[in-house]
């Protein structure tokens, strides 16, 4: 009853310490409702028992799968085989950009996850703030509490043109957890980390970030949105008066 | 006073992260080694409900009391990683109703607090539901983002000492001429070299694969990968963990995390853990199970489905067994090898007690006067355990 394709992974290898790269392909038949991470495990499980992968929930709340296939970041355990290639087919699979690799598509997240840290973003919080602005909350659910939407997985990192050529780039991931931790709490979140030249205006709106996220976190949209606020901020620091939208 | 005694834990998982963090407390030198990342076997692949012990409350009552404790102690150490909305048991057939007193009974005599919802209550809270819902019990379940809860300890861990060596694998266990447990043989996997690790005590908190080790140092664990599978939705349906008031069934849990509905699950045996494929009609099944409770969710696309192996242990050993919901067995008495546990079975609610018990039997064999300090302080933010080691 079920289909099965025929696909080959050509995945880039590099062992730690190593300087040079190299695509190995393999060769698989699966189903093409299996996810892109499903293929990569049965490689692992069952024709290299040396490849290093990063991945968790396999159900998008942990964010340690994502991978670049066929040059687009994708979170892996949620992207089914027929929607990124056919039967016969082949799926470039490589490791995020814009992060330092461990092995093969391994990657070290550490500067990542300090980032979101000195931001303070929060990982949980009520409905009324863990949810876009813009977005209509019940008031009768508004304070049942969320885990927030973001879950760190760096596709926006990886996607972004200006962290690519701009290490200094704060970037679209701690941008948003800055934008949340605002939400969540103006009074300690700390603007002075994002209007600088590396925080929101050194974005170039190409919302690459926006598009590959996952998980309807919208960094695109929260770095505009920081940008308005402290937009605000700063006039009304400037020139005085009454701080306008508040 | 002796040396520190050196402590080797194979596995990451829940289990692997909170006795570490447990071990380290007490003053252990600890290093974790697993094949993976962390939580890259069952427990990344959890369904994420942090029971509230309702669903044993009648059948297991010693697991519930368990999963009660914890919870408490969770909200009060994990708060980062976990939604406390409560969860709800539904009554929606006669059948169901009529089990009410005795959940109420079971609920009571484990110290869970419950409270009766009618049917207008219930939906006026949670609209989703199955409007023929006859009414239902408020618990205090929650549910939880598993890789956090298990980086959290693994970080609290690792800020206090705790060395860990991921994609490592071990290749084999040696044993010396008095038969202890003398050294273990693991290979990097980021680099493909071997490495020698000697350590005073290996620790095999493998969960599912817990015989496999427990095999290369020539000793059996009864311990049988037991998979079920988890369906996500793409919405959120509800903000309660919605249950059916009944005993523990198949696809009879909808947990929601952050904007997806998670259904789950069912039981069957396999041999090998390593890869097990999603059956496409289990999946069908969980779907049908979701609609009872949440009919809306029928035109909800489905988001993601897995299978996750839990441990299920044989009954029947001469196992130490410190709960019907985990065991820890110490090979010595077992099987007369020393330097050797295995804790397995268990759940990710019960993760702390399960590193307690197993630090307790450790503290025993070194004559370590140190008792457990974890439920004392809230963990370490689950981020830094990333943190470049200074």
């Amino acid at each position: 009853m079920t289909t099965t394709w025929k696909i080959t992974l050509r995945i880039l290898r590099q062992k730690q310490g190593e300087t040079k790269t190299s695509w190995q392909d393999f060769s698989l038949d699966i189903d093409p409702d299996e996810t892109v991470l499903d293929a990569v495990e049965r490689v692992w499980a069952f024709q290299d028992r040396s490849l290093t992968f990063r991945h968790a929930c396999h159900h998008s709340t942990c964010g340690a799968c994502g991978m670049r296939v066929n040059n687009i970041e994708k979170l892996t355990c949620i992207t089914p085989i027929r929607s990124v290639t056919h039967n016969n087919g082949m799926l470039r699979i490589e490791p995020l950009r814009n992060f330092p690799i461990v092995s093969d598509l391994v990657v070290d997240v550490s500067h990542f996850f300090q980032e979101l840290e000195i931001m303070q973003a929060p990982a949980v919080s009520s409905n009324s703030t863990a949810n876009l602005d813009y977005e209509e909350v019940f008031p009768d659910v508004a304070e049942k509490e969320r885990l927030i939407d973001c879950i760190e997985c760096g596709l926006c990192v990886s996607a972004c043109p200006v962290a690519l050529t701009d290490e200094a780039y704060v970037g679209p991931a701690a941008l948003s957890g800055l934008h949340q931790a605002l939400a969540a709490n103006a009074l300690s979140a700390n603007l002075a980390l994002a209007d600088n030249h590396s925080g929101v205006w050194r974005c170039h709106s190409a919302f690459e970030c926006s598009a590959v996220c996952p998980s309807n976190v919208e960094p695109g949209y929260r770095i505009m949105d920081l940008r308005k606020k402290l937009m605000r901020k700063n006039f009304h620091q400037w020139f005085g008066g009454k701080e306008a939208g508040k | 006073m002796m040396d520190k005694p050196t402590i080797l834990i194979i596995g990451a998982g829940f289990t692997g992260c909170a006795l570490a963090y447990d071990l380290t407390l007490r003053g252990f030198s600890v290093t974790v080694v697993d094949r993976g990342e962390i939580c890259s076997g069952t427990s990344g692949r959890t369904h994420g409900l942090l029971h509230s012990g309702s669903r044993y409350c009648v059948n297991d009552p010693e697991a519930a009391v368990e999963c009660i404790e914890e919870n408490t102690i969770l909200r009060r150490i994990a708060r980062q990683c976990i939604e406390f909305n409560n969860g709800l048991f539904l009554a929606i057939s006669e059948e169901e109703l009529a089990y009410k007193e005795t959940f109420k009974a079971g609920a009571e005599k484990c110290g869970i607090p419950i409270r009766w919802m009618d049917k207008k209550d219930i939906l006026s809270r949670e609209p989703a539901i199955n409007p023929q819902v006859l009414g239902g019990f408020e618990v205090p379940d929650g549910s939880f983002d598993p890789l956090r809860l298990a980086l959290a300890f693994a970080g609290s861990a690792r800020n206090r000492g705790a060395i860990f060596l991921p994609f490592h694998q071990v290749e084999s266990i040696h044993i010396d001429g008095r038969s202890s447990v003398d050294f273990i043989i693991l290979t990097d996997r980021h680099t493909g070299r071997s490495i020698e690790q000697h350590a005073d005590m290996v620790i095999n908190a493998t969960g599912a694969w817990a015989g496999k080790i427990a095999e290369m140092a020539g000793v059996n664990v009864p311990v049988i990968p037991s998979p079920g599978v988890m369906v996500a939705f793409e919405k959120r349906m509800s903000n309660y963990v919605v249950n059916r008031l009944s005993l523990p069934g198949d696809g009879d849990i909808i947990i929601p995390q952050r904007r997806m509905s998670v259904i789950g699950t069912t039981s069957f045996e396999v041999n090998d853990a390593d890869y097990i494929p999603v059956d496409q009609g289990m999946v069908k099944e969980m779907v049908d199970r979701a609609i009872e409770m949440i009919p809306a969710i029928a035109r909800v696309k489905i988001r993601a489905s897995y299978m996750s192996a839990r441990p299920l242990i044989q009954t029947g050993t001469n196992a130490r067994s410190l709960s019907r919901t985990f065991k820890v067995f110490d090979h010595e008495t077992d099987h007369g090898l020393k330097g050797f546990i295995t804790i397995t079975g268990g759940k990710a609610t019960t993760c702390r007690v399960m590193a307690e018990k197993t630090a307790d039997l450790v503290c025993e064999k070194f004559a370590w006067r140190k008792t457990c300090q974890t439920k004392d302080f809230e963990l370490d933010s689950y981020r830094t355990f990333y943190n470049r080691q200074a």
